[in-house]
């Protein structure tokens, strides 16, 4: 196997010049994981491309050896979706960072997949429009990895993830020809390859849209002295039929390490703090504004962000929240599971008492409006068994959303940390049914293999072995392309 | 050492400190960002010798700090790296022209008295108008840097011990005149003395002072460091307040409670000077003004020193004082938080990565189309200034302190000719 690699990087090297393929031991280490620390592997190869045409021949020179290969962009994922193979080659996007066209009379932008997501709208604001996804990487994490992950974000509830953001992706196929996909008549290709995980090609130029920057925003803080309350008024929020740009919700742990981190200075001794924004036409905002104050009566304390520093300082506390956990806990797992917005309470009180039972302590972060919950569970690496016991209590938490009818996965993505939780979600038949669709794309299986599915089937995960006809083909009920 | 081992574990591997980190910037490589160089650092903490690549890495580390200013997870990098350079220094050898170059930067840089004896050759260079640039650039790229960045001609000043306050006396201060500030830019240290005084300050200036070990804290010469400090903390042994105008020296005084903290003997002063060392523009706004502003009728593009805006949460003080001049008007400069190159001595070892930092730094000033460039350190004004000139473009540079000098002196901004 090594001296296979070897000879590849050999290849990559002509391909992406010496400077851009990495083989140095202590090198390739520091590219073993992402976002999720949790998971860790050292790359087999690094390669740095700076084109499209160059990754398209890096895909061939993989394909002809049968080395699987993984796309990466700023390394920021939290489900271990970039987690590279030491059996292959890792494929960084982070020197592919031009914008290359900002159309503003069409609302549209063409960018290059290492391309950050804030500096999508640093480029375009100046002309009075921003790009509208806004995970809470933002300021690091790159346009690519969103695509592959369907990124969301605080702002998501109304204005829709990355997959309503993005009209056309040039992608180089797993065949290593360059393709473009966009939106048209006919199966909605774009639809599936934006989420898919880096599992059916790699985003090489993206068009995305743009927004328009709302004529006025209003953001207020509200704090709670409990969850419930925090939760009964984003119930009656959205049963008003108020479509906030933003309802976030923290709970005192979560306040805690915010506070530690970035000193937001959010009220002392809340339960939960709820911040809620909207934007748009002045007139509605204003209206609607008054109406969401109204609803939040029982805080004990509202805050109304004055102007955009403000309004910057409440949102830097929820912004940092991830890492800012770092300050009260040495090792946390940043979970990421959906429920309806109705069962909060309830989920919420059974995470309580998971928590309570386990000993192990969990902060809750949440966007609140479409039931997205984030919950980090804290433990210390050093405390033998600590790892597996937040393990578990994150494992169950999953259970919880699937139990009330959610989801394991609102944003995050399913990568290699949760593909062991899919069949609590989906029967067998759906399973192969997801991956008949990855194997029209990729019937070697060395795109970006290991990730969402619990085990590999129909088009096999090791490549260049025999392993046999799937009984889906030998049944007749699927096909290989 | 298991504060260090700490420290490490600080990093949650969240990738904010990413874009703006210099070096990322210009090459994307994990191992040149301070995420990869923290994983670096832990790979040699939990066994792997330290190879030539890492060494590489670190050293390519600017020291800028705009890392932990974008860390929300509270990483020490400051101080990682500071351990970091001082294992590498004492770990790893390094090649004879490496030594040598180091030998001869540290041998020179922390001693103003060397520096004076450097000032008149350089003076009658520069006067001869000889080009050696492309045949120094052949030789040595550092060399060839030093070429470059070397200041403008300045006539010495003379500061007196004592400066007394002009009226009512509101406090009494010593102030650190440095090394390159007090040798090359003797201009700034005498504003900065004026506005002191002018702002009712009695201003101690201690004869006996020399290098506040900036230079080497950065680069891992923990040893020197140390002695410098010492030196430092007994110079101003009569004064609870120091004014410095300089933002490296002022990042290493605030540091000086970590680098004497094992030393019985010193850590109580040393923790004194930290907490009495301000920087002149923090020190001039908890002051709030008192002297007259004159109007100064000039557009500043403001530079943030990352040892000033990273090192020392210095941003907000500079701006509020230049915008307190009537008819001045600060424009601000896109990507602040992105070093110009200069940073210490790294100019002189990496010259090329500098160089392009450099030219980034210069792109973003010319787009303010400023009449003035002001930073709080020497180096920064020197290496921007030297980047524009290589796009054929010529900006004055100043101090802080000269522009407020000039504003409460009333004499106008023909003071800041392009030099």
């Amino acid at each position: 196997m090594t001296s296979r690699l070897d000879g590849l990087a050999e290849r990559l090297r002509v391909i992406a010049g010496a400077e851009g393929v990495i083989t140095d031991p202590a090198e390739l280490r520091t590219y073993e994981c992402d976002g999720l620390t949790y998971h860790r592997a050292t790359p087999g190869v690094v390669v740095l491309p700076e084109s499209a045409e160059q990754i398209a021949e890096i895909v061939r020179a993989c394909a002809a050896e049968g080395v699987p290969y993984i796309a990466r962009g700023s390394g920021t994922g939290l489900s271990g979706g970039a987690l590279p193979r030491t059996d292959g080659v890792l494929i960084v996007t982070s020197r592919m960072r031009r914008i290359l066209e900002i159309d503003i009379e069409n609302q549209r932008a063409v960018v290059e997949p290492g391309v950050i997501n804030l500096d999508v709208t640093k480029a375009t604001r100046p002309h009075g429009y921003y790009y509208a996804p806004d995970p809470s990487s933002q300021q690091v994490c790159s346009i690519g990895g969103n695509v592959a992950e369907n990124s969301g974000g605080a702002h998501c509830l109304k204005y829709g993830f990355t997959v309503n953001h993005v009209l056309a992706c040039e992608v180089v196929t797993p065949d290593g020809d360059i393709v473009e996909i966009t939106e048209g008549p006919g199966y909605d290709l774009l639809g599936a390859f934006v989420g898919s995980e880096g599992t059916l090609g790699i985003a090489t130029r993206i068009t995305v849209r743009l927004t328009r920057l709302p004529e006025t925003v209003q953001t207020l803080l509200a704090a709670f002295d409990s969850i419930e309350h925090a939760g009964g008024a984003v119930s009656a929020i959205i049963a008003a039929g108020v479509v906030p740009a933003a309802v976030e919700m923290m709970d005192a742990l979560s306040i805690e390490a915010a506070e530690a981190a970035v000193r937001c200075g959010y009220p002392a001794g809340a339960g939960a703090v709820l911040i809620v924004e909207l934007d748009g036409p002045a007139a509605e905002v204003d209206r609607q504004f008054a109406q969401v104050k109204e609803l939040c009566r029982e805080a004990f304390e509202i805050r109304v962000a004055a102007g955009d520093a403000e309004r910057a300082l409440i949102w830097r506390g929820r912004k940092s929240a991830f890492a800012a956990v770092g300050r009260i806990s040495p090792d946390y797992i940043v979970q990421d599971g959906v429920i309806p917005r109705t069962a909060l309470p309830e989920v919420l009180a059974k995470i309580d008492e998971l928590s309570g039972d386990s000993g192990v302590r969990v902060a809750n972060v949440f966007h609140a409006g479409d039931g997205n919950l984030h919950p980090l569970v804290l433990f210390d690496d050093a405390v033998p068994g600590a790892g597996e016991r937040a393990e578990e209590v994150s494992g169950k938490i999953l259970d919880l959303c699937i139990e009330h009818g959610g989801s394991i996965t609102g944003e995050h993505g399913v990568g290699v940390d949760k593909a062991k939780h899919m069949p609590r979600m989906f029967t067998e038949e759906d399973l192969d049914t997801m991956q008949m669709l990855r194997c029209a794309f990729d019937p070697a299986g060395l795109c970006n293999p290991g990730k969402v599915y619990p085990t590999p089937r129909l088009c096999g995960e090791v490549p260049g072995r025999g392993t046999g006809v799937h009984p889906l083909v030998e049944s007749g009920k699927a096909d290989l392309f | 050492m298991d504060e260090f081992r700490e420290l490490l574990d600080d990093c949650v591997h969240c990738g904010f400190c990413l874009p703006t980190c210099p070096t990322y910037e210009l090459w994307g490589e994990e191992m040149d960002s301070p995420r990869g160089r923290i994983h670096l650092m832990s790979q040699h903490e939990l066994g792997a010798p330290l190879s030539d690549s890492m060494v590489e890495h670190f050293d390519r580390c600017l020291g800028c700090m705009a890392c932990v200013t974008a860390c929300p997870s509270g990483v020490r990098y400051d101080r990682l790296i500071e351990v970091t350079r001082a294992r590498v220094e004492d770990e790893h050898p390094r090649s004879r022209g490496e030594r040598l170059l180091r030998a001869a930067i540290f041998a020179v840089f922390p001693y103003p008295r060397r520096l004076r004896a450097l000032r008149w050759p350089l003076r009658a260079y520069q006067a001869s108008k000889i080009n050696m640039a492309p045949l120094l650039t052949r030789i040595s790229p550092t060399l060839a840097a030093m070429e470059r960045l070397a200041p403008p001609r300045a006539k010495a000043v003379r500061l007196p011990e004592r400066v007394p306050a002009h009226g009512e006396r509101r406090a009494v201060v010593g102030m650190l005149t440095g090394c390159v500030q007090r040798e090359f830019f003797p201009g700034v240290n005498a504003a900065t003395a004026r506005v002191l005084a002018m702002e009712g300050c009695d201003v101690v200036i201690p004869k006996g002072q020399g290098c506040c070990g900036a230079l080497s804290l950065h680069s891992g010469r923990s040893e020197e460091a140390r002695s410098f400090a010492k030196k430092t903390i007994e110079s101003f042994a009569g004064v609870d307040t120091v004014v410095v105008n300089a933002a490296g020296c002022g990042s290493a005084m605030k540091d000086y409670a970590d680098v004497l903290a094992d030393e019985p003997e010193w850590a109580e002063r040393a923790q004194a000077l930290t907490a009495g060392t301000r920087d002149l523009s923090e020190f001039l706004a908890e002051l709030g003004p008192r002297a007259t502003r004159h109007p100064l009728e000039i557009t500043i593009a403001y530079h943030d020193a990352c040892h000033l805006a990273h090192a020392q949460g210095i941003r907000a003080q500079p701006r509020e004082l230049l915008r307190g001049i009537p008819g001045l008007e600060v424009r601000e400069i896109a990507d602040p938080e992105i070093c110009c190159g200069s940073a210490g001595v790294y100019n002189l070892l990496q010259p090329q990565t500098a160089g392009e930092l450099g030219d980034r730094k210069a792109r973003n000033v010319s787009a303010t189309n400023a009449d003035l460039l002001v930073a709080a350190n020497p180096g920064c004004s020197l290496q921007i200034a030297t980047a524009l000139r290589r796009r054929g473009e010529e900006i004055a540079v100043a101090h802080t302190a000269e522009v407020l000098d000039a504003s409460i002196r009333g004499i106008g901004k023909e003071l800041f000719s392009r030099r």
